[in-house]
């Protein structure tokens, strides 16, 4: 009986371990917490891709949060080179930090990206309670005395969410950046977390990490960083229109291994434009707030390669690298 | 009259002969997994989410299955912890200072019902504050900001001093050797290495299921090739299994109180349930005094620390589902099942979409009885485990230990490492050093530190902010008494511990 019992034991222990290897099904690789913007590229793209049937079995999504995406990056180069079952999520944010040498040494050329398919746009959130009506009175409120305000966003300091303040406050003529406090927390649930509970004055961080809460009435979008209005959110002026020409979207795309052969890469960037393609994709959108933008393949990553050139000299503009 | 309806909205939605064999089932492979080292909740709902799809199960069914099986490796955590020494997750460590003490005494069978009927009754009392507060509690996430986050992992170790009973300098030193390897990674606020020697695979960090696994599991087995398999501490005596009325009766108080500060911890987005149910051992063994003779196997020793990680585990379901803050490892794997279910958790989720709420809510209650009935049955099974003699089962506990720490990150070198810790954790025990706090440090070094440098960004670095708020002020205060108190109420308890026992 005992014996019995602990060999079924043991059974099942390699049987629950097995399915964790995940031999067959995909795996898609989130390297932040549930709850943001690439945990929902991941479960997404994860569903709607089984959903329509390219891929045969479910996509698992594990989440490795840390250091903004660096330890999933690291974990990618390290140890899954030629890992062909694995996509990994993958936003403006990856390529701001790779462009900002902030996952300590690596480089965008140690990835390759498959493609983006939907644009999440940047946005600028206070409190509901908050004094700051509009964009202009946060950035006067900074210039008068660059302490009384703190920005949480989601990402590291000196990542895509740090930047977008900056850029609003450069185009202000705000030039002292390094006295703009930031803090970057897990994610952009906990950004908006600390922002209504006063700790912060400011989030900044994608659209869709903020439409729970706006609907909720718990907190105020003053400004959204792209060129129109977005469909759906009209009555949310642009960064523009407030005379800050500062257009910041966070494109939602995948990054796979270096080493697969390129028929494997040209299969992923294939299954993504069916995603793009499907309606499911385009409800995903409009319920998240997501503007269309698609470009997969080699056009992406030629995309992909002049951003990161074009962050990486802005970011020495701004004196956030050397 | 609201909540009822809203109740039997849910039972509605939840209750059908189908679920209800979902829910066995899960209760059942939960417990399993809760059991064996390694393989903690997170593990067990995240390797089973993909089994939801395969199995084609609606939202409803799924959320069953998986709060089932969450449930189910909440109970399951304490089994290796009581029998074995060995904690099956990290909230069942607490579980280990008293679970295992009992169990040697004899009392297997005794600490595995109580601790079964302490979960049941931290889960249920969590399930109903869940249910009758979780839109107000939302609102306690908001008042906690880093000096406050800071001051409660504070707390956590300003109490660490009261663990070891008999030398508070080596209790210090074995969290210290923690908080220094929880500094091992990527450095969360500039992305830069530390302390990682450039070995690419320490920029994780060091994950605390291979400190847990190296410093339990692996030493146990060194412990055992020293003495030639002779006189293991493995092998327990064995007896009877009935309910102990007069324990669970003994320890009521001790389990509502768990409950609450368990329920309180799991709130708090970030703290989850390990310092939850590590936050209500403590306070019930300093409720207790040095007569409570915490630590040598007191039925109050179990009962505390299994209600409050498994009230933790309900409390933490509050921040996920109000604002979709996940307050624990587990409940970021069930967000994200939400999620793959179209499910958006935040705060509109209770008036948008009531039914998943409520099913969720009474999936858990239909789990938790569930769990309560199968307790007594399945402690027979587990106690016959102690008759398969130690050269056999301490084998078998190793290869699951390497299996089950391999499948986290499939990664060689975390196994190297597991060992590693497994040498460290003979050489402490030698010099009779616990191994409890190194693991807390680990575990809750690293937000502590994110704490204190989001703290000091915010304030300028003016260290007075750590003491700016009522909140914050109170937890400091609470963390100095649990430093100081044990000193001064060392001499005064020390007369009344003569005459008991």
């Amino acid at each position: 009986m005992t014996k019995r019992f602990f060999k079924a034991l043991m059974t099942g222990a390699v049987l629950s371990v097995g399915v964790t290897g995940g031999a067959y099904a995909a795996e898609c690789i989130a390297p932040a917490n549930p709850g943001g913007g690439w945990d929902f590229t991941c479960r997404q793209i994860g569903k709607i891709m089984y959903d329509i049937g390219v891929v045969d079995q479910p996509v698992q999504v594990t989440n490795m949060a840390g250091a903004g995406g660096g330890l999933a990056y690291n974990h990618v180069v390290a140890e899954r080179g030629s890992d062909e079952d694995l996509i990994v999520a993958a936003s403006t944010a990856t390529s701001t930090r790779l462009a900002q040498n902030a996952y300590a040494g690596m480089t965008a050329d140690q990835v390759r990206f498959v493609g983006a398919i939907g644009a999440d746009p940047g946005v600028i959130v206070v409190a509901a309670d908050s004094p700051y009506q509009s964009l202009n009175d946060l950035v006067d409120a900074i210039k008068a005395d660059p302490g009384s305000v703190a920005f949480a966003g989601g990402s590291a300091v000196g990542g895509f969410d740090h930047i977008k303040p900056l850029m609003i406050l450069q185009r202000a003529g705000f030039t002292d950046i390094k006295k703009v406090k930031y803090i970057g927390v897990d994610g952009g649930a906990d950004a908006i977390t600390q922002t209504v509970g006063g700790f912060t004055q400011a989030m900044t961080g994608d659209m869709s990490e903020v439409v729970g809460f706006l609907k909720a009435g718990e907190v105020r979008v003053i400004a959204v960083l792209t060129e129109e209005r977005i469909p759906g959110f009209e009555d949310i002026p642009t960064a523009k229109e407030q005379g800050l020409d500062v257009v910041a979207v966070n494109w939602r795309g995948l990054y796979v291994p270096k080493d697969i052969p390129d028929a494997k890469f040209d299969e992923w960037a294939g299954k993504l434009q069916q995603v793009a393609d499907s309606d499911e994709w385009k409800e995903a959108m409009v319920a998240n707030g997501l503007a269309p933008f698609t470009k997969v393949g080699g056009d992406f990553q030629s995309y992909v390669d002049g951003l990161v050139a074009e962050i990486n000299t802005m970011s020495k503009e701004l004196g956030v690298i050397q | 009259m609201e909540m009822l309806a809203n109740l039997s909205l849910g039972f509605s939605v939840a209750l059908s002969p189908f679920t209800l064999a979902l829910a066995v089932a899960g209760c059942f492979l939960g417990t399993i997994i809760g059991a064996l080292p390694g393989l903690g909740p997170s593990n067990g709902v995240a390797i089973l989410i993909p089994l939801t799809f395969t199995m084609g199960l609606d939202a409803t069914s799924a959320l069953v299955l998986m709060t089932a099986v969450y449930y189910g490796a909440m109970y399951g955590g304490r089994i290796s912890s009581i029998l074995l020494n060995i904690p099956g997750d990290e909230p069942a460590l607490m579980t280990t200072l008293d679970g295992y003490p009992m169990a040697k005494q004899g009392r297997a069978g005794d600490a595995l019902v109580l601790s079964g009927v302490a979960s049941f009754v931290g889960a249920f009392l969590a399930t109903i504050g869940l249910m009758l507060l979780a839109p107000m509690l939302a609102r306690v996430a908001y008042l906690f900001g880093p000096a406050e986050y800071f001051a409660l992992y504070l707390l956590a170790f300003c109490t660490l001093g009261g663990m070891a009973s008999n030398n508070q300098a080596k209790a210090a030193l074995a969290s210290c050797i923690g908080l220094g390897i929880a500094m091992i990674g990527v450095d969360s606020s500039s992305g830069l290495p530390r302390l990682t020697g450039g070995n690419l695979h320490l920029y994780d960090g060091i994950d605390f299921l291979v400190a847990i696994v190296g410093l339990f599991a692996i030493a146990e087995v060194f412990f055992f090739i020293e003495s030639h398999g002779k006189g293991s501490s493995i092998g327990v005596k064995l007896d009877k299994v009935r309910i102990p009325w007069k324990d669970i009766m003994a320890t009521k108080w001790t389990m509502l109180r768990a409950s609450f500060v368990g329920f309180i911890a799991g709130i708090l987005p970030g703290a989850g349930a390990s310092l939850g149910s590590f936050l209500a051992y403590m306070s019930e063994k300093s409720i207790a005094g040095e007569k409570g003779g915490f630590g040598t196997g007191v039925a109050k020793g179990v009962a505390a620390p299994e209600a409050g990680n498994n009230s933790a585990a309900g409390g933490a379901l509050v921040p996920m589902l109000t604002l979709g803050v996940p307050g624990s490892g587990t409940t970021a794997v069930l967000l994200a099942l939400l999620m793959t279910l179209n499910i958006t958790p935040g705060p509109t989720l209770f008036t948008e979409r009531p039914e998943v709420v409520w099913g969720l809510i009474a999936s858990l209650l239909i789990a938790n009885v569930v769990l309560l009935l199968m307790n007594v049955p399945m402690v027979k099974i587990f106690v016959k485990i102690l008759m398969v003699p130690a050269w056999v089962l301490l084998p078998g506990v190793t290869m699951i230990s390497f299996v089950g720490i391999y499948s986290l990150s499939g990664s060689y070198f975390d196994l190297l490492l597991m060992v590693g810790f497994g040498v460290l954790g003979y050489i402490l025990r030698k010099l009779e050093i616990p191994t409890v706090p190194v693991i807390l440090g680990i575990l809750l070094g690293g937000n502590m530190e994110d704490a204190l440098r989001r703290a000091m960004v915010l304030s300028d670095g003016d260290a007075m902010f750590l003491f700016s708020t009522p909140i914050a002020i109170g937890l400091w205060i609470a963390a100095i008494a649990g430093f100081v108190a044990p000193m001064f109420l060392r001499g005064v308890l020390k007369k009344p511990q003569a005459v008991t026992d």
